[in-house]
């Protein structure tokens, strides 16, 4: 047995948006075994729950992640009116869906333009990030921010977007398409990014699934699994299709999340053809008591609040797991066996949000 | 009360655990409430997009045995409630010993309510995993 070493990876790292350190065991350039260490950014969101009104906790809830932030405020909005048994208008579940899937864009571009990166392929990364401004632009002019939209409250949304905001976003939506039309083949043929991630990081449909894998690093395994299958917000209405690829490997969540790009665009064109009018939200009184668990499928996976409310204003326990969170124990399946070189494809192609994670 | 949920002790915990992963189920997380003499300790599992649950009442002196050894998935947020509420886990499959989510100098037990039995500080270990 060659000698063995341990190479700290992180917590600060030109890949890592994040902080994460891995512990890699090190049998000369091969990784042989891997364990996490987080504790960089935990910032204790779920005991503040117990100081705020539950409205106020939807700004907080959007605030656990910088970049899907408006599914996490949708997770806990779903949740509170399950408890409180309030019937959202029509109108603000579309409208969650739209802003929700141009949220999915917009991580799948940055994440795509981080992996890039985590390869030196500098053109995908700039080009990503280029489309990835046109998106945060039309978050801006419908929403009025470009990332924490604050358009999501309890009983429904906060803003409506105009009949000029609509044909704005199908605008987008078009460009998008055509930039999607040139890029996306480029980067899932391009011969240098085959090289660095198939057969890269390989997760099995078994490791997968007995793992908990959730999100595309399931669905790149063979999974079809995504909870918009179950048809919250208005995707019983508009109708979805699971982007899947059976491989498993750091390719394979490319071909996954490039595939969940086009589709989210097919949802946003269907959402704002198919979109009632009516009312955006409903007056909630009283205050949450009982318990519920909340699922959203955000870009990463399956997010899952638990809340409990006492019959008081302020909720007894929140408690968040996020998707990267269940997605750190198919990561350390993922990375015995590769090259140190291939450790920061590896640890991207799980698109990593370590903030949520960690809360 | 959540929907599925089925209460478990100490005793049944790991044979119910085993057989929800026998029938198929993925482990989705746990969940911890304090409720000031005692912590409800949920485990959530899913199989075709429903929840089941199971639902432990821990005496808060009370040692919480790992469902680690029978899906490992679970290791990590059962370090988490070690950090976070105090509470002793047995048999964990990686123990970080307490410094999981919280690092030396932090607060101990920060989720955990004051009682007459206060968690005890996380021996230190420089960094180290057991």
């Amino acid at each position: 047995m060659s000698k063995r070493t341990i190479i700290p990876f992180g917590p600060q790292h030109p890949v890592l948006p994040e902080p994460i350190q891995l512990r890699l065991v090190m049998e000369e350039e091969r990784v042989v075994e891997a364990l996490p260490a987080i504790g960089y950014i935990h910032r204790g969101l779920e005991k503040l729950v117990e100081k705020k009104d539950f409205n106020q906790c939807v700004f907080l809830a959007e605030r656990v992640c910088g970049i899907c932030s408006f599914l996490h405020s949708v997770t806990y909005s779903q949740g509170i009116e399950e408890m409180m048994s309030v019937a959202v208008p029509d109108r603000a579940k579309f409208l969650r869906l739209i802003w929700g899937e141009i949220h999915r864009v917009h991580s799948h571009l940055l994440w795509l333009g981080l992996l890039a990166d985590s390869f030196g392929f500098e053109n995908v990364f700039m080009h990503a990030w280029r489309c990835r401004e046109k998106v945060l632009d039309l978050m801006e002019k419908t929403a009025g921010h470009r990332v924490m939209l604050g358009t999501c409250c309890v009983g429904g949304v906060r803003r409506d977007i105009t009949d000029e905001g609509l044909a704005e976003v199908l605008r987008v939506v078009d460009e998008l398409q055509k930039e999607f039309d040139e890029f996306v083949p480029v980067v899932l043929n391009d011969y240098s990014i085959k090289q660095r991630t198939i057969g890269v990081g390989k997760l099995t449909k078994e490791q997968a699934a007995e793992l908990g894998a959730v999100g595309p690093v399931a669905r790149a395994s063979g999974i079809a699994r995504d909870f918009r299958e179950t048809g919250y917000a208005a995707y019983g209405q508009v109708g979805f299709k699971i982007v899947t690829a059976t491989s498993g490997d750091c390719y394979a969540r490319i071909q996954v999340r490039c595939g969940e790009m086009y589709e989210c665009l097919e949802m946003i064109r269907r959402a704002v053809k198919a979109l009632p009018a009516g009312a955006i939200n409903v007056a909630v009184k009283g205050n949450p008591s009982g318990e519920v668990v909340s699922r959203v499928e955000q870009p990463r996976g399956e997010v899952v609040y638990y809340l409990k409310g006492n019959g008081t204003k302020n909720l007894e326990r929140m408690r968040i797991r996020t998707p990267t969170f269940a997605n750190l124990a198919p990561l350390l399946a993922m990375l015995p066996g590769c090259e140190l070189a291939d450790v920061p494809v590896i640890v991207l192609s799980i698109d990593p949000c370590i903030s949520c994670t960690e809360r | 009360m959540l929907n599925n949920e089925l209460p478990v002790t100490r005793d049944t915990l790991l044979n119910e655990v085993a057989a929800r992963r026998h029938q198929g189920y993925r482990f989705v997380t746990v969940t911890c409430v304090d409720l000031g003499d005692r912590f409800d300790i949920v485990y959530h599992f899913d199989k075709d997009y429903v929840l089941h649950n199971l639902r432990l009442s821990l005496g808060r002196t009370e040692e919480l045995p790992s469902i680690s050894p029978i899906f490992f998935a679970a290791v990590l947020v059962e370090n988490e409630l070690k950090d976070l509420f105090g509470i002793p886990v047995t048999d964990l499959a990686i123990d970080y010993g307490g410094r999981f989510l919280l690092s030396e100098g932090s607060p101990v037990a920060p989720q955990r309510k004051p009682d007459a039995t206060p968690a005890q500080p996380a021996q230190p270990t420089d960094g180290a995993v057991k």
